[in-house]
């Protein structure tokens, strides 16, 4: 068992890592690490943007990313994917690579995901800082640019790298529509090889596995850094203070 | 595409008939994984409460795991993998008994009971353990105090993410279509297939997904409200 998932690994290592490269389009685990990145640097600005609109007075901005945002976490990701699979081709009158059809997909799905992180980050900050910011003479968004987003975004970071986490485990279902991912190698590899699914997929769950447990560790030391930081005291005191539970979507 | 529809699918009994059965087998699968789900969750918690190191590593490995895997690897470990390596009875077995439906109930409930516990756990733990020295105190032994004082608050406590985790379970559901299950996505699909009516059966589909997790949001909401102590004093 253990000798064919070497055997697998040493013929396939390649093409999981960076796909068909350069005889084909880019995929495997680079692919996953870039629609992955590229997504939550595209939907971390928009987020910001959603976040301030539904925390405004006005329900015109308000109430559309409320609907937004209940849609995305009422909705299955798969049948969004369905959609802009369908809709994005329609709307640019173009044929869409599967990257740019799951690349909306996750922008659109993370940005809403992660506004309610936003936004629970600037709650999280209480209103003394904005009314102490207005009595400073800062406008609204004046408080909201130098004093509320600064503190908030900080305390956020360990969020935004578990929404990262999950952004790369939302990637596997690009297979759906051919994404040329980690996923679509495997099931590549899986298919040249016939007989052993078994150990295909094992390795494809390590690998998933190796990154994502990483990535979470990093996480998880970066709150507790932080919190500590936050109370603004040594080492000691921070164990008093509960840690703020990191946010996160499963997928 | 030529003009909007929807009456055509609505009223068509083929499409309508196909639509039930896709929503019957999500509901099985998704109620069938959460009962899976919570039962091992409760299990797992068992183990970690219980003495003895060996079960804090073998729990803490199977959260880890579960939690780490993307949950369609998982689904795709289970149909793909281990179906192969199991024996040919049970193989005929499954293969004759929706063997589909029965690896996504298997490959949810498994991923979900890691969630599970850690919400339970995480509840549990916020009760604090001057409530188990006040028990005690009070004469109650470890069980009782456990029954009575310890997991009313914790299970109350975890209610929020248990109640958003039952609602990812029920749109992780919809991942049954890549091994084939027949749940609503596959019944959307298949539609589209037949009806080339694309926009109107993904809108039927993401309307009756967007239904049952809003009520599940809200009956959610409402368990909350009813578990908490100043609105059950009230009534």
């Amino acid at each position: 068992m253990i000798s064919d998932i070497l055997v697998i690994i040493h013929d396939y290592w390649l093409l999981l890592l960076i796909g068909q490269y350069p005889n084909g389009p880019l995929g495997g685990l680079a692919n996953t690490l870039i629609l992955s990145a590229l997504s939550i640097a595209l939907a971390f600005p928009i987020s910001i943007v959603l976040a301030l609109a539904r925390l405004s007075k006005w329900p015109i901005l308000r109430w559309p990313v409320t609907v937004l945002v209940y849609v995305t976490r009422g909705v299955p990701l798969l049948m969004l994917i369905l959609w802009s699979y369908f809709l994005v081709p329609l709307l640019t009158g173009a044929d869409v690579p599967s990257f740019i059809t799951m690349l909306t997909t996750l922008v659109v799905y993370q940005g809403a995901f992660l506004s309610e992180v936003v936004r629970a980050g600037i709650v999280a900050l209480g209103n003394g800082q904005m009314d102490a910011g207005r009595a400073l003479g800062h406008s609204y968004l004046g408080t909201m640019r130098y004093i509320i987003l600064p503190q908030a975004l900080y305390n956020m970071i360990p969020s935004i790298l578990s929404t990262f986490v999950s952004t790369i485990k939302d990637t596997t279902l690009g297979y759906v529509i051919n994404v040329p991912d980690l996923t679509f190698a495997a099931s590549q590899v899986n298919n040249q090889l016939l007989t052993q699914p078994f150990q295909v997929f094992l390795i494809l769950a390590l690998v998933y596995y190796a990154i994502c447990w990483s990535l979470t560790y990093v996480a998880h030391r970066l709150e507790r850094r932080i919190t500590r930081r936050r109370a603004g005291l040594g080492v000691r005191l921070a164990a008093v203070i509960a840690p703020a539970k990191i946010v996160s979507e499963q997928s | 595409m030529t003009g909007f529809n929807l009456s055509a699918i609505l009223t068509n009994p083929d499409y309508v008939a196909m639509l039930l059965h896709g929503i019957e087998m999500t509901f099985v699968i998704a109620i069938g994984s959460w009962l899976l789900a919570m039962t091992l969750a409760i299990l797992l918690l068992a183990i970690r409460f219980s003495p003895g190191r060996f079960g804090d590593w073998f729990v803490a490995g199977y959260v880890s795991y579960h939690r780490n895997v993307p949950t369609l690897v998982q689904l795709m470990l289970w149909y793909f993998g281990i179906f192969t390596l199991m024996p040919d009875w049970l193989t005929y077995w499954l293969a004759g008994h929706n063997a589909e439906a029965i690896f996504a109930v298997i490959g949810l409930g498994l991923c979900q009971a890691a969630y599970f516990s850690e919400d339970l756990r995480s509840g549990l733990r916020s009760v604090g353990p001057g409530q188990m020295e006040a028990a005690r105190a009070l004469g109650h032994g470890y069980l009782s105090a456990m029954r009575f004082v310890l997991i009313p608050q914790g299970v109350r406590n975890a209610l929020p993410p248990l109640i958003n985790h039952s609602v990812s379970l029920f749109k992780n559901s919809s991942l049954g279509v890549v091994i084939g299950a027949s749940e609503l996505t596959h019944a959307v699909k298949e539609i589209e297939n037949l009806s080339f009516q694309t926009f109107e059966i993904y809108l039927v589909g993401t309307v009756l997904y967007l239904f049952f997790s809003l009520i599940i949001m809200a009956g959610g909401a409402y368990v909350t409200m009813r578990a908490d102590p100043a609105w059950r004093a009230r009534a």
